[in-house]
């Protein structure tokens, strides 16, 4: 069951504005059968210390990662997962969190590698609710157990190995880290601890685009004529491109690829959840170093 | 099974964390992180004199005082948003309360490690913790230094 769709203006000129609801919207329809809100944070107590009122918390290290293996959980962990939170495989699922939903992004992107169809981000995320004085609550939603399917997770068409990117070299890759780590004085974020790169730079003809250029002031996603602006014009990307994208372990570039998939229509983009604590550290693999994408070398 | 180089409360933190369900342990750091007491106004008014934690992926403060006692005073500060954080900060105050130098300096860097969170939080942000307890240690050894 589907819940309505968010008419407002602003997204309808982007190519899914069915991937988003604004905080007016979600609002007026919390409770409405169907839906399930879920908040997924960078920040792994912050749904304790106050969440939307029914909203369910997936946390992207211990529930969405494989604890051993540095992987995604499986079919039979992720219905597990969303069953025990009562999502239904046709539930319509919104997800918001902190960090401009960069989290909430990451979240969203695994539920589409299992096909989750109606999976949506909440424009603005925690920080527009609460600038907008809307309510939080402190008790934790308690989800009555419900069947999801075992669907075995489709890591071809939008998730990219450090195989399929070496493939991929010539074709268009957007690294969405800081300056800094892209010219390589850092293997983090600036203020981020040190994940375990060895080397620092970028992928070789990867274009700079740091993942919240998408958004604006007050966290919502841009206009998608500035979207085009950046992505387009600045970037030079084209409408049709396949494109891979990737940050340091995977969940800025989702926020990325949500950006170019759902809002520009982008066919073909993937994200390389590998990233750069992967590819910094292979052995042979090409890298750049400097503000300059560079050059494969043959 | 208690640690015989751990101060008597960080003991304590560890015991009291252990004794709870993984998801329980979530909660106490939650009361933790409400626990952690304001800066006093000399720093609060002052937020250049206090030395962030880069290491940490929220912002957070920390300072370091020595009294003539050699007595150390702990003061880490970080925003309501970023609540594990706070909780951590709150761990190692509430830990490292009315302790010597050498007290101090004799806490083990992995004590962040031991104490049940990891799996809870994760290990990626644990290592915040870690971070935060070294550049206190730091901090102790270059303000005793004579």
């Amino acid at each position: 069951m589907t819940v309505e769709l968010d008419p407002t203006p602003a997204f309808t000129a982007f190519a899914h504005p069915e991937r988003l609801v604004s905080t007016e919207w979600l609002a007026t329809h919390l409770g409405t059968p169907g839906l399930v809100v879920v908040e997924s944070d960078e920040d792994v107590l912050l749904y304790e210390t106050g969440h939307i009122e029914g909203a369910v918390k997936i946390d992207w290290h211990t529930d969405l990662n494989d604890p051993v293996t540095r992987d995604y959980l499986d079919g039979a962990g992720f219905s597990k997962l969303l069953g025990s939170k009562g999502i239904e495989r046709d539930s319509t699922v919104v997800i918001y969190g902190d960090k401009t939903n960069w989290w909430a992004a990451y979240a969203l992107w695994v539920f589409t590698l299992f096909g989750h169809s109606d999976v949506r981000l909440l424009d603005g995320g925690r920080a527009k609710w609460e600038a907008e004085g809307r309510p939080y609550t402190t008790v934790t939603t308690v989800s009555a157990t419900v069947d999801y399917p075992i669907v075995e997770r489709d890591d071809v068409t939008e998730r990219a190995f450090r195989d399929d990117v070496l493939a991929h070299l010539g074709s268009p890759l957007i690294d969405v880290r800081s300056p800094e780590e892209y010219v390589g004085d850092r293997t983090s974020a600036p203020a981020y601890p040190e994940e375990g790169a060895l080397r620092s730079g970028h992928i070789p003809t990867a274009q700079n685009v740091p993942w919240a250029r998408a958004v604006a002031e007050d966290g919502t996603f841009r206009p998608r004529a500035e979207l085009e602006q950046i992505y387009f014009d600045g970037a030079g990307l084209h409408p049709d491109d396949e494109v891979i994208a990737y940050c340091r372990i995977g969940e800025r570039s989702s926020h990325t690829w949500f950006a170019l998939t759902h809002l520009l229509g982008l066919p073909n983009v993937r994200n390389y959840d590998g990233s750069w604590t992967e590819w910094g550290s292979l052995v042979r693999v090409p890298i750049v170093k400097g503000a300059e994408p560079g050059v494969l070398a043959h | 099974m208690t640690d015989p180089r751990l101060p008597e409360a960080l003991e304590q933190i560890r015991e009291d964390f252990l004794a709870l369900e993984q998801r329980d342990r979530l909660q106490l750091l939650l009361e933790f992180s409400n626990e952690l007491p304001a800066l006093p106004e000399r720093y609060a008014d002052h937020p250049d004199l206090l030395e962030r934690v880069v290491e940490c992926q929220s912002p957070v403060f920390l300072f370091v005082e020595v009294d003539d006692a050699r007595i150390v005073h702990v003061f880490v500060t970080a925003p309501k948003e970023s609540p594990t954080t706070r909780g951590f900060g709150s761990i190692l105050v509430q830990g490292l309360y009315g302790l010597d130098v050498d007290a101090v300096l004799a806490v083990p860097q992995d004590y962040p490690l031991e104490i049940g969170l990891t799996e809870a939080v994760s290990p990626l942000r644990i290592r915040g913790m870690m971070a935060l307890l070294g550049r206190i240690q730091r901090q102790v050894r270059e303000k005793s230094a004579v």
